[in-house]
């Protein structure tokens, strides 16, 4: 008999007779949690992980993206493919779209990464990226040390249900709070570990 | 108070190794141990206390994962087959190991065809249960730690000693200690001037940990959820040393317990809202990667663990601790954890839940598993704050009752299950005890004395309340 064979009928003789439960979803589920104030609460959410927000119109997003990449100091942005044109031009920073040219090595010697984002939880403050439009693969997020993610006020839902409820699951997701941080010495949240230790994030209303 | 009592059962003769009570005994007199832990509990404990509170259906929440969790279990032969259907169907190759050194064997043969000799790791507590590194390490296969606290614990040759945050036990001196003088050996060596301020701390991990992060080819992983409908799993991680071994590694071999299994999409609502706040406790980790078979190009394998599970599931009490989402939550608030450390657990799951979960899973051959149930004062605080609800206070009972009890005690309770079952004698032996009172000793006699020496044994009454209201007519007469 194969592992397999003999785990299935280990399983199946340890519960046999057992009654089997009903799962009560009384909780706040998707659609249940009020949809007013989300930008606020999204903005403050973000914040309180020692992120950096901003708030804005959609006719001055071009020039934030363009006044945050020159306070950074880039010089090397990556773009996703499907970011929404035109592209804001940065006097001094190159703009670089995703290709085969751009391995791990060569990423991490990028300054930063500019993306979208599939969906925002205002709640805990989460963005989740699906590798779609804007947003590219995984590692394009992972490896350089500064993150600008762009999200749009219609992206932002209330809660955690709401997200799961927008979501694909055959799709790479990548939920991110905050920039990468650690727990791991004294049990106190220190910012910075092998993520992007940077992540701003410019909400467009 | 001559020593403390802890209510454990009597050595055994012939029993193999050493007990809980010895190891706590070491444990409690580390000061700077006791410190570390106070110190890092009242922290987590805190933060958990805010972030749970902020949740008004916090109830619901522990009410459906608890129910979603036994749902599964009931039916986890045909969610496991659902899951095996959907990986393969998304590409990826599913693999079955009936206990640790089949899934140990299959991943070495998994990297032995890759051709390669080194792998990083995510933390994953079922591969410390398998024992896997020490595994790949016999067959030359070298696994990298790359969990901050797993680092910590891999370079200083230590055992991990907490659920979450394995090196809880030590603190930010002792590790730029361990990262200072061993990190050489492994790598990249830490920067002459370290110092032990935690972002530089976090920062040497990066810089020693980055170079093979980027040349690695084989990852391994282990996985929080895994949703049988879609295939999916779910990795839930703060530093990016996990996404970085999810995605850039050419392959990536995932070994999960085979109660890590939830049967919906949906299902990970409740999951994703109730772990980050009972283990970090945080509204939400920094990172959590979600991928459904193989993903970007890269080849995935999945491993799925038995090791005891099934029989633990057998057990109609005991069950319940395969419910565990491996939160620590329970550590973090147990009287007796705070004291004595994770160390003195002897397993790799320390804690309340160790001393439910190790004697399950390993059977009670040993004096250690035979005591785990009794490191606890059952106070029940680990089953309030349980995510999923697991009465841990049941289960320990319960497992209490496995094991044979000292002479004394089962004489103790056989004599007074006899006098309790007849009224009559229950009479005769009240009149005896109150015309004796006297006599009775201040410290118990013989093996009961443990039991006197931190409590007070109670006056017996001149009469007893029924021979009084007898004599009496209830106060009248």
């Amino acid at each position: 008999m194969s592992s397999r064979e003999r785990i299935l009928a280990r399983i199946r003789a340890a519960v046999a007779g057992a009654p089997d439960v009903e799962i009560p979803r009384a909780y706040r589920g998707a659609g249940d949690l009020p949809d007013t104030g989300l930008v606020d609460l999204f903005a403050r959410r973000v914040g309180d992980y020692r992120a950096v927000v901003h708030v804005v119109p959609e006719t001055g997003a071009a020039e934030r993206i363009s006044a945050s990449l020159t306070a950074r100091g880039a010089r090397r942005i990556v773009v996703p493919g499907g970011f929404p044109e035109p592209w804001p031009s940065v006097p001094g920073v190159e703009l670089m779209t995703d290709g085969p040219g751009l391995g791990a090595a060569e990423l991490d010697t990028v300054d930063g990464v500019l993306t979208t984002c599939a969906v925002a939880v205002a709640e805990t403050g989460t963005i989740v990226l699906d590798a779609g439009p804007g947003q590219g693969r995984r590692a394009l997020t992972l490896v350089p040390d500064y993150h600008l993610c762009v999200v749009r006020a219609d992206q932002i839902v209330a809660g955690v249900p709401d997200a799961v409820a927008r979501l694909v699951p055959d799709r790479p997701l990548t939920w991110i709070s905050g920039p990468s941080a650690t727990s791991d010495i004294e049990l106190n949240r220190i910012e910075g570990v092998h993520g992007p230790r940077t992540l701003e994030v410019l909400v467009v209303t | 108070m001559t020593r403390t009592f802890l209510g454990l059962p009597g050595p055994r003769p012939g029993a193999a190794g050493e007990g809980f009570p010895a190891r706590a005994a070491r444990a409690v007199r580390d000061s700077q141990l006791r410190f570390n832990l106070r110190k890092a509990t009242r922290t987590i404990r805190a933060r958990r206390a805010g972030v749970v509170s902020e949740l008004p259906d916090w109830a619901e929440l522990r009410r459906a994962g608890k129910a979603i969790k036994d749902h599964t279990l009931r039916n986890l032969d045909a969610y496991l087959l659902q899951l095996e259907e959907a990986v393969t169907r998304a590409g990826g190759h599913v693999h079955w190991a009936a206990d640790a050194a089949e899934a140990n064997r299959i991943v070495a043969g998994l990297v032995r065809a890759t051709g390669e000799t080194e792998v990083v790791k995510v933390k994953s507590m079922v591969t410390q249960e398998t024992g896997l590194n020490e595994a790949l390490l016999a067959e030359g296969i070298t696994a990298y730690e790359t969990d901050l606290a797993e680092l910590i614990v891999q370079l200083g040759d230590d055992r991990p000693s907490h659920i979450l945050v394995p090196a809880i036990h030590r603190n930010r001196a002792e590790i730029r200690e361990v990262f200072a003088g061993r990190m050489a050996g492994w790598g990249r060596p830490a920067p002459e001037d370290l110092t032990d301020d935690p972002p530089a701390l976090a920062e040497a991990a990066r810089v020693h940990l980055r170079e093979r992060f980027l040349a690695t080819k084989v990852a391994i992983s282990g996985a929080n959820f895994a949703v049988a409908e879609t295939g999916t799993m779910v990795v839930l991680e703060s530093e990016g040393n996990g996404r970085m071994c999810l995605t850039l590694p050419e392959t990536l071999i995932t070994v999960v317990g085979i109660e890590k299994l939830v049967p919906t999409w949906r299902d990970l609502e409740v999951f994703l809202q109730l772990l980050p706040r009972s283990s970090t406790g945080e509204r939400m980790n920094p990172y959590t990667s979600m991928w459904t078979g193989a993903t970007e190009g890269q080849e995935f394998h999945l491993v799925l663990l038995d090791n005891g599970r099934t029989g633990v599931l057998a057990d109609e009490t005991g069950r319940q601790a395969l419910r565990c989402i491996r939160c620590s939550a329970c550590l973090n608030v147990c009287p007796v954890y705070e004291r004595v450390g994770g160390h003195a657990y002897g397993s790799v799951y320390p804690g309340p839940i160790g001393a439910i979960l190790t004697p399950q899973l390993h059977g009670m051959e040993s004096e250690l598993e035979r005591s785990l149930p009794y490191a606890s004062s059952l106070c029940g605080a680990c089953y309030e704050v349980c995510p999923v609800a697991i009465d841990i206070p049941a289960v320990l009972v319960h497992l209490r009752a496995k094991t044979r009890h000292p002479v004394a005690e089962r004489a103790g309770m056989a004599a007074a299950g006899w006098v309790l079952e007849r009224s009559g004698r229950l009479a005769r032996m009240q009149r005896l005890g109150g015309r004796l009172r006297r006599l009775a000793p201040e410290r118990l006699p013989g093996p009961m004395g443990g039991w006197s020496d931190t409590r007070d044994v109670p006056e017996l009454p001149a009469e007893s309340f029924r021979a009084w209201w007898e004599r009496t007519d209830g106060g009248r007469r």
